[in-house]
């Protein structure tokens, strides 16, 4: 392959990372590291190229093929570009209960591009997912790696202008129930001032 | 509880803001800034419990303990925590390893998430005296890809506890050894499934394995391992700390101890509530999270997506949350996930929702669940909400799912087959609905808030 000739190994002037990450498992787990140099990769350059799946099989004595074979099965690898910002939409019950479906169809309409589509510039793409484990406080509209909750209308239309501004806000982290985090710390005050000492949880 | 004055953090309990008779243990820490830290977790009582375990008990001494308070496995399927662990066999030499599932993706599961942000010590410290227990030197957790923030977390807390000399060669000042890898998965639910979860572990596709051999005789690289749910992990912190008595004073005959329950759907305060097994699902849908949000709900996932769903009777919000009644009434408890079916949610569409999610995530290795469950069944569906169905249609559908039951490699189609069967018991009027008139019983569609 061309590719192989042109473009630098990725781990070539990256020795640490690379041990850091082998040195993680046994000598005869030496394969245990596909996911984590998969991951290594994908958080530098986006994807795995053909050419990085053919680099991480020679380091860890495997076939490309079986590589691409681990990478294929989970649903976070891409084998091609994704946008700048990729939007991940939970579609699983829960967020679909809160409105994800209609999310989804705002997002198709504001950007132009359907799931598994990235835009011409490279700058969104997006991809329908299934369940984030923010159930309780959906929908959540993951982006690169930040989980974005309970994403209404108003606050969908805030965070896409901040992305198209290059402005990645930081996660709006909820916890709902019992652990709201602005009423949690006055609400440990007052536990350890005895207001709430009563019980002792056998209901 | 007064018997704590030993534990100068725990004996100020903190309770449920929504009902003071409920003590929060395992999420005490949930929500509260910095309490990721170390130093903030060893202020509050942390590491205690790993030091007394450690220093004041035998390896079987803790396997007693845990199997005295009856604590039974957290990630769904219940299986009692002492006994899973006396299943590892006598020390061989062999390398030993503790596994802890943090591959949390059932719909409707959120708990193990809060604690790996938020409480990641506390994580650690189940796996330390896990660990001692099991007599393993090396421990690793497997976390689902999408869990950044979680990952982040676990492997600034390994680094703290390793540099702080609580992982290594002398964990606490003992001759114990104990060493954390966290490994991070990238998007597949079948990894929750513990063989499957191996398979990912060790660099292969995630696939599941035939069981036996189980993986306390042949785990990871072929290793006695044992894999264990994130919160059991954390119950056994509070186990060791408080003793068995304390755990198993609360709960059910089947059912000991707290459980972090979740809730989500429309309802006022979804979340995540910690409850002495054995509360009712009216307790944790109406008194804790507040009841449906404007209007009526007819039926509840009680545990995960995968748990038949229950009509909306006072049979079943007063029916207790623990292994037993669940399973009685023809569910489960799963992970304690309930979401709440609001009325104006046809059921066809909901359930079409749950079948995507598992055609979705089905590994294609054997034929009943490549072929059934996510290949015809999604297009049955499909066929029903396109207003195409009949009902002969119905009765197939019925007739498939009940055969599917049992034939597949792993439980990941019963895990779908079996909600579609409940959905057909109770709420067949609605399917009928839906292929007599060509249009849904309920068409609201816009759930989304302003």
């Amino acid at each position: 392959m061309v590719e192989l000739d042109t473009i630098p190994a990725y781990f070539a002037d990256k020795q640490e990372v690379l041990d850091e990450i082998l040195g993680r498992y046994p000598e005869y787990g030496r394969r245990s590291a596909v996911m984590p140099l998969l991951w290594e990769v994908q958080n530098a350059e986006r994807y795995v190229s053909e050419a990085r799946i053919a680099e991480i099989a020679e380091i860890l004595g495997m076939h490309p093929t079986e590589v691409k074979g681990v990478m294929s099965f989970y649903s976070e690898y891409h084998g091609e570009p994704v946008g700048k910002y990729h939007l991940q939409v939970c579609s699983t019950l829960s967020c679909s209960l809160a409105g994800s479906d209609q999310l989804y169809d705002y997002l198709v309409e504001k950007l132009g591009i359907v799931n598994g589509e990235t835009d011409a510039e490279g700058r969104f793409s997006i991809q329908r997912v299934e369940c984030l484990g923010s159930c309780g406080t959906g929908p959540v509209l993951q982006v690169n790696d930040v989980y974005y909750e309970r994403v209404s209308r108003t606050r969908c239309d805030q965070l896409i202008e901040a992305l198209k501004h290059g402005d990645m806000p930081d996660a709006w982290r909820e916890r709902g129930g019992d652990n709201e985090s602005a009423e949690k710390a006055d609400f440990l005050m007052s536990a350890a001032s005895g207001r709430a000492s009563t019980g002792e949880g056998e209901g | 509880m007064s018997d704590v004055a030993d534990a100068p953090e725990a004996a100020r309990p903190i309770t449920s803001r929504r009902d003071p008779r409920y003590e929060v243990v395992m999420y005490r820490h949930v929500g509260v800034d910095g309490a990721w830290k170390l130093d903030y977790y060893r202020s509050h009582g942390g590491y205690e419990a790993a030091t007394k375990a450690l220093t004041q008990m035998s390896p079987s001494q803790v396997i007693d303990e845990v199997k005295a308070s009856k604590l039974r496995g957290r990630g769904g399927a219940g299986f009692p925590t002492g006994l899973k662990w006396s299943f590892m066999p006598p020390v061989d030499g062999r390398q030993r390893l503790l596994v802890v599932n943090a591959d949390e993706s059932e719909p409707g599961s959120f708990k193990d998430r809060y604690i790996m942000e938020d409480d990641p010590h506390q994580l650690i410290e189940g796996m330390i005296i896990g660990c001692y227990a099991i007599q393993a030197t090396k421990a690793m957790i497997y976390i689902r890809g999408e869990y950044v923030k979680g990952y982040q977390r676990l492997v600034g807390a390994v680094r703290e506890a390793r540099e702080a000399g609580i992982l290594g060669k002398n964990v606490l000042g003992t001759e114990v050894e104990v060493d954390i890898t966290v490994h991070r998965g990238a998007g597949a639910y079948i990894c929750g499934e513990e063989t499957a979860l191996m398979n990912s572990l060790e660099g292969l596709r995630g696939n599941p394995r035939l069981k036996p051999p189980f993986p306390a005789q042949a785990g990871v690289y072929g290793l006695p391992t044992t894999i264990n749910n994130v919160t059991t992990m954390t119950s056994v912190v509070h186990i060791i700390t408080r003793g068995a008595h304390w755990f198993s004073s609360m709960g059910t005959e089947d059912s000991k101890g707290t459980k972090l329950y979740q809730i989500s759907g429309p309802v006022e305060r979804p979340g995540v509530y910690e409850l002495p097994m054995g509360a009712s699902f009216r307790e944790l849908i109406y008194d804790l999270a507040g009841g449906p949000k404007g209007g009526e709900a007819k039926g509840f996932f009680p545990g995960g997506s995968s748990t038949p769903p229950l009509p909306w009777t006072d049979e079943y919000l007063d029916m207790a949350m623990d292994y037993g009644s669940l399973a009685k009434a023809g569910s489960m408890l799963g992970t304690g996930g309930v979401i709440v079916i609001p009325k104006e949610k046809d059921i066809v569409d909901a359930m079409y929702n749950v079948v995507r999610f598992y055609a979705h995530e089905s590994c294609g290795k054997c034929t009943p669940c490549r072929e059934g469950i996510s290949t015809w069944l999604p297009k049955m569906y499909q066929k029903l909400l396109a207003g195409l169905g009949t009902r002969e249609d119905l009765d197939l559908m019925e007739e498939m799912v009940r055969n599917s039951r049992g034939t597949a490699f792993c439980p990941l189609a019963d895990a779908c087959a079996m909600p579609v069967q409940a959905s057909f018991k109770w709420f067949r009027d609605e399917y009928e609905f839906i292929v007599d008139n060509g249009r849904p019983m309920y068409t609201k569609n816009d759930w989304w808030e302003a």
